[in-house]
């Protein structure tokens, strides 16, 4: 095989791994409490400003900067949920999705204003490993190992923890857990910092990658929309796959075209999958 | 919250605690589904509540576990107040509710369900030891512990629904129509069953439309209709009672 193709096919593949975490944490969210975080993105883009902020003008070390970046953007979604996701439990979908989008501007605005719109980069890398006749980029590959043992944690706390099985439960019948001892409140707020510390391990994978600015979550936040709706909104297994489908995809595009060929390539084939398979591509 | 721990340290008999209801008004919104209900279980003693479909039946159980609140009337079990603790405080008082079609975790296998059964902190304890024993009871589940509970047959899924609500340790089990769906062999299994756990000295409330068997396995039962108690006495006096034979005994 042509070695460009291999390493673009490579790289789709750790790309992939690091779309597999928005996608895991606004499933989870989206399985456990039933509303969509829109703004999930930006959670991401704070906490890359955090880690970017504690690293470069603080000069705290990177890795104390990485492991404070996820309880931050997890007591941000924990603050989200209480303030904006609660008080709309019982109101219709659509104001729930006005209102999480509604943060989604407060964040950008907010960010703005604290650090102006310039790109903000960690100007940190590591150097690129041959492997055979590809590069690979010895960051990315950091970045995709990190996010897999994010994943992995993530499986076995739903698997093997009370709270985790729970979760899995809630997503299934929520009325019927009170019965059970469980106190749905109480897991909808687990189910918002888990996702919220998704979103913050995210931030630190992508920190290194990406400069940082307030907009900087629309280059992965609709693609992550799109890696929920293929692989069906609220089904963990189904995004966490589509995460790389879609990494090959955008990465193989963009080494026959452009970038934004590649997105071009990434969208047509969501348009359709959807409607080939409206609930996903791997509703059973 | 300290009536509440008050309860869980006190030395309490396996068996204790009476449950009490006097005057329970509730519906649901708009609607009115009960209407002055008083009713008594004592320790010990299993009761039935029988009644035609709409009758108030379900949402009778739903009012003990505080899953709709009544609108006027007392409840009260063991001595507490009820009115006023959380839904899911109740499994750790004791008082666990297996509710109308099972509602089992169909995606989790079997031993997944048993552990959701096993959520309230004092239960964790003794997961292993309780599953074991719902095991013992329920051979049938232990080979189907990494089954999906979704794919078992309806009266194995009953099973595992039992043994979930067993998995607080609870002094009263409140049934809501376990033979619902179910083959009239499996009815008759699960009626063993019933007769089993309250030989063990658990309490038991069971709401059924089945009335010629579950007056087989109660000691009283009341008659609802219509949100009211028609009639209540032992089972052996409503079995013989003319009017309930011609209602719901098919009798003549």
């Amino acid at each position: 095989m042509d070695p460009f193709l291999l390493e673009a096919i490579v790289n789709g593949i750790l790309l992939g791994g690091v779309f597999a975490l928005p996608a895991l944490g606004l499933n989870l969210v989206f399985g456990v409490v039933d509303v969509v975080w829109l703004c999930y993105a930006e959670l991401v883009m704070v906490g890359m400003y955090a880690v970017w902020f504690l690293y470069t003008q603080l000069g705290w070390p990177l890795p104390l900067a990485f492991g404070a970046c996820l309880p931050v953007v997890a007591l941000l979604g924990v603050l989200l949920h209480l303030l904006v996701v609660r008080p709309l439990l019982a109101a219709p979908p659509i104001n729930q999705v006005l209102a999480t989008g509604g943060v989604l501007f407060l964040l950008q605005g907010a960010m703005t204003l604290i650090f102006r719109t310039d790109f903000r980069s960690l100007g940190v890398d590591m150097p690129p490993m041959e492997v055979g006749e590809i590069f690979v980029s010895g960051t990315k590959l950091a970045a995709f190992c990190a996010a897999l043992l994010g994943a992995a944690v993530l499986w076995a706390f739903l698997k093997f923890t009370y709270v985790g099985t729970a979760i899995r439960a809630i997503a299934r019948d929520r009325e019927v857990m009170p019965l059970m001892g469980v106190d749905p409140q109480r897991i909808y707020l687990i189910a918002s910092a888990v996702g919220g510390a998704l979103a913050g391990l995210a931030a630190c994978l992508l920190v290194v990658q990406l400069d940082v600015h307030p907009f900087v979550g629309l280059s992965f936040g609709p693609i992550t929309f799109m890696i929920c709706v293929m692989g069906g909104l609220g089904n963990m297994l189904g995004g966490f796959l589509a995460a790389f489908l879609m990494g090959i995809i955008v990465s193989v595009g963009g080494f026959w075209g452009t970038t934004e060929f590649s997105y071009v390539v990434a969208f047509g084939f969501f348009i359709v999958t959807i409607f080939a398979r409206p609930r996903g591509l791997f509703a059973r | 919250m300290s009536a509440a721990l008050d309860t869980r340290a006190a030395p309490q008999s396996p068996s204790g605690g009476t449950l009490e209801l006097s005057g329970i008004h509730a519906g649901y919104g708009d609607f009115q589904a009960l209407f002055g209900i008083s009713l008594r279980v004592e320790p010990g003693e299993a009761v039935g509540v029988v009644g035609p479909n709409g009758a108030g039946k379900t949402t009778l159980l739903r009012v003990i576990s505080g899953l709709i609140r009544p609108t006027a009337g007392t409840l009260r079990f063991g001595g507490q107040d009820l009115a006023r603790t959380p839904p899911h405080q109740l499994p750790a008082l004791g008082i666990a509710h297996v509710p109308e079609n099972r509602r089992l975790f169909p995606h989790l296998t079997v031993e997944e369900n048993l552990k959701v059964g096993a959520f309230s902190p004092a239960a964790r304890a003794h997961f292993a030891e309780r599953r074991d024993r719902v095991y013992d009871l329920f051979p049938k589940m232990k080979q189907r512990r990494h089954q999906l509970a979704g794919t078992m047959s309806g009266g194995e899924q009953q099973m595992c629904a039992i043994g979930r609500a067993l998995m607080c340790a609870p002094r009263i089990l409140l049934l809501d129509e376990p033979s619902a769906g179910l083959a009239p062999i499996v009815v008759k299994q699960v009626f063993d069953l019933v007769r089993r756990i309250r030989e063990e000295g658990l309490t038991v409330l069971i709401v059924e439309q089945n009335v010629a068997q579950v007056l087989r396995v109660v000691d009283r039962a009341y008659v609802l209709e219509t949100g009211r108690v028609a009639a209540e006495g032992r089972s052996s006096e409503l079995a013989a009672d003319p009017a309930i034979r011609r209602s719901y005994l098919g009798g003549h």
